[in-house]
Parts: C-alpha cells; sequence; structure tokens
C-alpha cells in the first residue's frame, strides 16, 4: 500500500483515538485527587494539550522570531536593536510602514462602508439574493487569483494601439488616453486596496446583513409610527443597534490590511512604493537573505496588531457582562 | 541541516577536503565519470538502467505544450529517462529563490538564478561540488561560461545553456544603414532613419515588467551592456563584486546613458515601465512601426514569434551586436546563463549532472525552431542551430573577446533585487539617480560577505 495511504488511515484513525484516550486518561487522574478538588484541575488537564500546542506553535516561534531579530544576516553575530533601527531609518522599509498604515485606514473604510452600504440598500429590494450573491462572489476567488484577474483590469498598452485592459479600454473609448494605474505613486497603492476592497466587502455585507435581520422590525415600525424618517430611522436606530457587528468586522479588516500579502505580491510586487509590512518581510527573508531584518519586521507587525487584539477581547468581555 | 553541510561551515579550506573525499568515497556511481577524457572534451555520456528518480525544480514552465520551455527541457531530458529508467519528478516555479530558501526540502537538482545565488548556496553548503562527477577542467574549457561557477577552485553549476545580451533587434525593411560601428554612429544611423518612420515612432522600444522578483531586468541588461562597452571588464567586474561605488562616475554615467534611450524610447518612462518585456518588442512591426531598434538578448525571437507568428527570420527581423561604445573596451559582451546544480548527491541525480554537459544533451534545446536556446558548449556544432540568426548570434557568444556574466545575475540576491527596484525607479524619475545611487551604495554595504 502506499506509504501515504497508510499516513492518511492513521491520522483518521489516530488522532481521535489519542484524544479519546487522553481523556479516559486524565479522568482516571482526576479520580485519584480528592473529590473537592477535582473541579479545579479537570480543566486545566483538559487545557493542557491545547496549551501544550499554543506554546510550541505560536509562543515558541514569537519567541525564536524576537531572538532571530537581534542577529544579522548569518544570525550568528548579536546585532542588538541594529535591524529595527535599519527598519526605522531604511527608505525602502518606512515607505512599507507607511503603506501598510494607508492600507490599515483605506481598507478598512471602503470594507466597512462599502458592507453596510450594500447590506442596507440590498435588504430593501426584491432581487436581494441575486445581488448580494454577486457581491459575495469575489470572496471566493484566491487572493492570487484575483490579483491576475485585476492586472488585465488595469491593463496598459501605448498609447496609440488597442487597449486590451478592461478600464483602460473604457477610457479609449470616450476618446481618453490609457493610463498606466499601477505604476504611479500613490494612486497605485489605493488601486491595489480598491482590489482587496472588491474581495472583502462581500464578507463584510453578508455578517451586517445577518445583524440587520436580526432588528426587531416591531422596533422600526414604532418609529416610523412616530414620524421618524428614513435617515433618522437608519442614523438613530440601525446604527448604534449594529456597532458591536461593525466593530467586530472593522477589527477583522485592520488585521486583514496589516497581514495582506497576496495581491500586492502578485500585482506590483512592492515596485513603485507599494510594498506593504508582509511583503518585505517575505522580500528580507527569501530574496535578500536577510532573516534578521525579516524577523524584525515580523516583530514590529506583532507589536501592531497586539493592540487591535486588546480591543478586541475588552469588547467581547464587555459583551459577556451584558449577557 | 547533515553534518557535512555543517562541516563546510567550519572553513572553506577544511570544506573542500571534506567535499572531496566524500565525492570520491561515494563509490557506486553508476555512470563512469568522463575523468579519462583528455582535455577539452567531454566523454559521451555512458547511461545505465539504474531505475529511481530525480526530483528537478527550475523556472521552465508551460506544461505539455510544444512551444513551451517546460516542454523544450522535457525533451532534453527524454534520452537520459529512456536510457536510465530513472523518473523525473519536475517542478515548475516563478519564486525559484524562495523554493531554494526552504533548506529542509530542497529538490535533487534545481535550476539556480544566477552565479550570485549559487555562491550563496555554494558558501552555505547546501549546493553539492560537481567535481568528481566529470573532468572539471575540461568542462571549462569546453564550456568557458562555466568557468564563472566556481567556489574555491570547485565547481558548483552548470552552464546549462546561454544567451548572448546586447543585441539590437530590427526590422529589415525598417532599417537599412547596416552595422554601426561605434554607439555614436548608431546614435546618428538611428537619427535618420527614424524620421523615416512617421512622426510618432522613436528609435527604441523598451519594456521591462515582468514577473514578480524579476521586474525590471530589461533595464539592468542595459546598464550592464552600456557599462562593459563603456568602462570595461575591470570596472564591471569591480561592480559586480561589490567593491565598486553604484556613485561612481563610471556607473552613474551607465546609468544616464541608459535614460537618453528611455527618453527616446516610444511612450515614454510610462510606457517602458507598464509594457512587458515579452511585448516589448512588438512595436518594430507594427504598422506604423513605433520604433526603429529593440534591446534585448537572443532568446527574445520566440516571443516575436508569438505574438507575429508570420515573422520570418533575416527578412522580418534581424540583429546586430550592440557597438562597442569606448574602442579601448572593443568586443566586450554580456549574456545570461541558465545554470543546474545538485543539492542531494544521489546515483540518479549524479547521472544527470553528468548526462546535461554532453554535446548530445546540449544540442537538444538549441535545436528546436525559434527557441533561441543557445549552447555554452564549444562542442555544440554550428549546424545544430536552425537558422541564420541563431547561427550569428552562438558566433557572437564564441568570439567574444571579453564575455562577461549578466551582472544582476551575479550579484548577491539583496544588491540584485535593490538594483531591479532603482532602475524602476529611474525610469519614473531620472531627477532622482542620486538619490538611487546613494541608496544602492548602502545596499552594498551590506549585501556583501556574511
Amino acid at each position: 500500500m502506499d506509504s501515504r495511504v497508510i499516513t492518511a488511515i492513521l491520522v483518521v484513525v489516530g488522532v481521535p483515538a489519542i484524544l479519546i484516550g487522553y481523556i479516559l486518561l486524565t479522568e482516571r487522574v482526576v479520580a485519584l485527587v480528592p473529590a473537592r478538588r477535582q473541579a479545579g484541575v479537570r480543566p486545566w488537564l483538559w487545557l493542557a494539550p491545547g496549551l501544550l500546542m499554543v506554546f510550541a506553535f505560536l509562543v515558541l516561534p514569537t519567541l525564536a522570531t524576537f531572538v532571530a531579530s537581534l542577529y544579522n544576516k548569518t544570525g550568528k553575530i548579536f546585532f542588538g536593536i541594529n535591524n529595527y533601527a535599519y527598519f526605522f531609518s531604511s527608505g525602502d522599509t518606512l515607505i512599507a510602514l507607511r503603506n501598510s498604515l494607508i492600507w490599515l485606514v483605506l481598507l478598512t473604510a471602503f470594507v466597512v462602508i462599502g458592507g453596510l452600504l450594500t447590506a442596507v440598500l440590498f435588504d430593501r429590494v426584491r432581487y436581494e439574493v441575486v445581488a448580494k450573491a454577486l457581491i459575495f462572489v469575489p470572496l471566493a476567488i484566491s487572493f492570487v487569483g484575483a490579483g491576475v484577474i485585476w492586472n488585465f483590469m488595469f491593463d496598459y498598452e501605448p498609447p496609440g494601439t488597442t487597449q486590451i485592459g478592461t478600464l483602460n479600454g473604457i477610457l479609449q473609448a470616450f476618446g481618453q488616453g490609457p493610463v498606466a494605474f499601477l505604476q504611479h505613486p500613490l494612486g497605485n497603492s489605493i488601486w491595489l486596496i480598491i482590489v482587496a476592497a472588491w474581495i472583502w466587502t462581500g464578507f463584510a455585507m453578508v455578517i451586517l446583513s445577518a445583524a440587520l435581520k436580526g432588528i426587531s422590525p416591531e422596533l422600526l415600525e414604532a418609529a416610523r409610527v412616530d414620524g421618524a424618517s428614513e435617515t433618522q430611522l437608519f442614523r438613530n436606530i440601525t446604527l448604534p443597534l449594529l456597532m458591536p457587528t461593525i466593530a467586530v468586522v472593522a477589527t477583522t479588516m485592520v488585521i486583514t490590511a496589516l497581514k495582506a500579502f497576496d495581491v500586492v505580491y502578485v500585482m506590483t510586487n512592492g515596485n513603485y512604493d507599494t510594498d506593504i509590512m508582509a511583503l518585505q518581510m517575505y522580500h528580507q527573508l527569501f530574496d535578500f537573505g536577510q532573516p534578521g531584518r525579516a524577523s524584525a519586521v515580523a516583530i514590529i507587525l506583532v507589536v501592531l496588531i497586539i493592540p487591535m487584539m486588546v480591543i478586541n477581547i475588552r469588547r467581547f468581555r464587555i459583551q459577556e457582562a451584558i449577557r | 541541516m547533515d553534518r557535512r553541510s555543517q562541516v563546510s561551515r567550519l572553513g572553506a579550506g577544511l570544506a573542500a577536503v571534506a567535499l572531496i573525499v566524500s565525492a570520491c568515497t561515494a563509490g557506486g556511481s553508476p555512470a563512469p565519470s568522463g575523468g579519462g577524457a583528455p582535455a577539452g572534451t567531454l566523454a559521451p555520456a555512458s547511461l545505465s538502467q539504474i531505475g529511481g528518480s530525480v526530483s528537478i525544480v527550475a523556472v521552465w514552465s508551460g506544461g505539455t505544450d510544444p512551444k513551451s520551455e517546460q516542454y523544450a527541457f522535457m525533451q532534453v531530458l527524454k534520452p537520459f529517462t529512456d536510457a536510465t529508467g530513472v523518473t523525473i519528478n519536475y517542478t515548475a516555479t516563478r519564486d525559484i529563490n524562495a523554493v531554494l530558501s526552504n533548506t529542509a526540502n530542497l529538490p535533487d537538482v534545481a535550476g539556480l538564478p544566477g552565479p550570485g545565488k549559487m555562491i550563496e548556496l555554494a558558501t552555505a553548503g547546501t549546493l553539492k561540488p560537481l567535481d568528481g562527477l566529470f573532468d572539471a577542467n575540461a568542462y571549462r574549457t569546453d564550456t568557458p561560461g562555466a568557468s564563472a561557477l566556481e567556489v574555491n577552485g570547485q565547481q558548483y553549476a552548470e552552464f546549462f545553456k546561454g544567451s548572448i545580451k546586447g543585441l539590437i533587434w530590427y526590422d529589415p525593411k525598417n532599417y537599412t544603414g547596416g552595422t554601426p560601428t561605434t554607439w555614436d554612429d548608431l546614435n546618428s544611423k538611428a537619427a535618420t532613419a527614424v524620421t523615416a518612420l512617421g512622426a510618432n515612432a522613436k528609435q527604441w522600444c523598451i519594456g521591462v515588467k515582468s514577473d514578480p522578483g524579476s521586474e525590471g531586468w530589461p533595464g539592468t541588461d542595459w546598464i550592464e551592456d552600456i557599462l562593459i562597452r563603456q568602462s570595461g571588464p575591470d570596472i564591471y567586474d569591480k561592480w559586480v563584486n561589490g567593491t565598486q561605488k553604484w556613485t561612481s562616475p563610471e556607473v552613474k554615467n551607465a546609468w544616464l546613458e541608459f535614460g537618453k534611450a528611455v527618453t527616446n524610447a516610444y511612450g515614454g518612462p510610462t510606457t517602458v515601465a507598464a509594457t512587458d518585456f515579452r511585448k516589448s518588442g512588438d512595436g518594430l512591426f507594427t504598422s506604423p512601426p513605433q520604433c526603429l531598434f529593440h534591446h534585448q538578448a537572443s532568446f527574445i525571437t520566440s516571443f516575436f514569434t508569438t505574438d507575429n507568428p508570420a515573422l520570418v527570420a533575416g527578412t522580418d527581423y534581424n540583429f546586430f551586436l550592440m557597438p562597442d561604445i569606448n574602442p579601448a573596451f572593443a568586443g566586450a559582451v554580456t549574456g545570461g546563463g541558465d545554470l543546474l546544480g545538485m543539492f542531494h548527491d544521489t546515483p540518479q541525480a549524479k547521472a544527470l549532472m553528468q548526462y546535461l554537459i554532453t554535446p548530445q544533451a546540449q544540442a537538444i534545446w538549441p535545436k528546436i525552431p525559434a527557441s533561441g536556446a543557445l549552447s555554452g558548449s564549444k562542442s555544440v556544432p554550428l549546424d545544430t542551430y536552425p537558422d541564420d540568426l541563431t547561427k550569428a548570434a552562438a558566433t557572437d557568444l564564441a568570439n567574444a573577446k571579453i564575455f562577461r556574466f549578466d551582472g544582476s545575475d551575479a550579484m548577491p540576491a539583496a544588491m540584485s533585487a535593490a538594483f531591479l527596484k532603482g532602475v524602476l525607479d529611474f525610469i519614473q524619475d531620472q531627477s532622482k539617480i542620486d538619490s538611487i545611487l546613494t541608496n544602492l551604495d548602502s545596499v552594498q554595504s551590506s549585501a556583501y560577505g556574511g
């Protein structure tokens, strides 16, 4: 039998068997503990494998990355904060940092506003299902695929020749000269963000739409009877009720923006001042042979994401408390 | 990391001894090495049925499309697989640097992006030396391009196929001025010839867009071709090896000369930046023509005919070698090479590496019509090449008085990447030249050495 088949069977049968075995084992161990302590011991035993995994696959690599960020490119010579100093003094990395912040603000704004608009407006039309499906479909396309598609959309041919890119084709139909969308900073970064927003808007729309359906119709009806306009209705009732969901979508998008990679890698590879943090990390590691600098970028990225995680966890606690 | 590569990190001299010993003691090599052959010739491959498999990663893609590079490579491998029964597990990638960075999962044999990366991999100990497989001296005599592929006197890669760079392509119907003798001669001949092509035509068609990771390379080729002709091989070598400053007048002059060509290119800087190199020569053949000349390596013919299948070599397109700039350095050319290196010295990989440098294997790819491939081997006869143009390119490669590897391929990866990026920035805004070169100097100070 193919060794891969054997491996597959071992994993499919073996892993659940080990898990069940572990639970049975912990019950044996728990039985040894005095009865009044059992309730305190059991959760820790059950959590242990998970904590071990988190430690092995998240905590250790993060610590190792931090240590690596203090060494030079061979990983042998202690470098102190030199890699960080490089990050905050080199033009290339600073452009990556600037662009990541632009991504953070604009991608979040585009996706939240786009998702909210589509969710609210499609809620009021009969062909809602079709319209929502159309907005949602890009999320099913891989990011690399989307990058390739949009490369065709943005294609540039020399002036005077037939434009085969969709956008330049439209410009040509109206007698305008072609635009090199991806070659001119800062506009090229905005175009890339629009591609990412095209992918993610469907995600925001679906979540916001679900929250919208959860708002009781009686509430809106009562307000209408009291003479509220549709604008007042949206601003004073719908929006506040959607706020927790919007916050979830927004934090998700902030994290997505900070770790964005695929679209830029495929479409410009960071050229023409479109570099972003995750791509800079990739280049430093794989192309420039600078694991120390790549680790420093990774650590800075983590530090940037931590506040988002804290905000998320705080809100989660508040919501739990309300419940 | 295996034990041997740790040994090699102890020091180059010790490592060389260890590797020679290990290569010699790795007995049971199925195919005899070419050690007995007289210098200057290589023994034909004697292949025996050994079975097993060998994994290969390279940039040649295109699957089973008969016009693709992958198909051509498979043609080269076919006599080997037929004779040995070895199964080839081939993977095509456009991001070879990333694949080769994964040291835990290296293929047996890989196409290497250039001498610069080869040196990094050899120094790191992942790349295996090839000296035990064949007579390295005979190989370097037979394939001069391979002599640059040494680290500490050991052969670490094969010069699998090459191209000659700095060819100026034109349509013989639009340009009848003959081969210019100097760079100034070319520019003055072009000035008169281009006016006959119409108001919108320019002297050059240039396009530097390419795949992620290599975008901008036609511009680096331009600068290299100018530099070696302006300032000669010594400055060129110092520049490639990181001891010639980017801000030095020699290097800056090469950039400025390239800048003139960009200004003189169809569509201006935006078109140069946004046009894919594969299509950038098409402007020679439009009606009315967009440009008079296109500067590109010998392989560009395959892209000419992809977009315009009716074109005939010699009557619709022709080339001359980029003329000398400074007569003191007459006959200097640059070229590119596809390198192959070995990461695991299995019997199958060793047999394959022995096979690939034989004249028999070397002749297969260049023989494919419109492939544009040149063999670096002197043992491949000129009548292997399918048409007069390719024969002429192969002759130019063989006759070059001064041959140098594509500089950006030979630099460390970080330097090469910064060079590419600098070229793109320069094309967009030539007034930034000083800040671009200063930045390249700072990259240079950290990219070389350990």
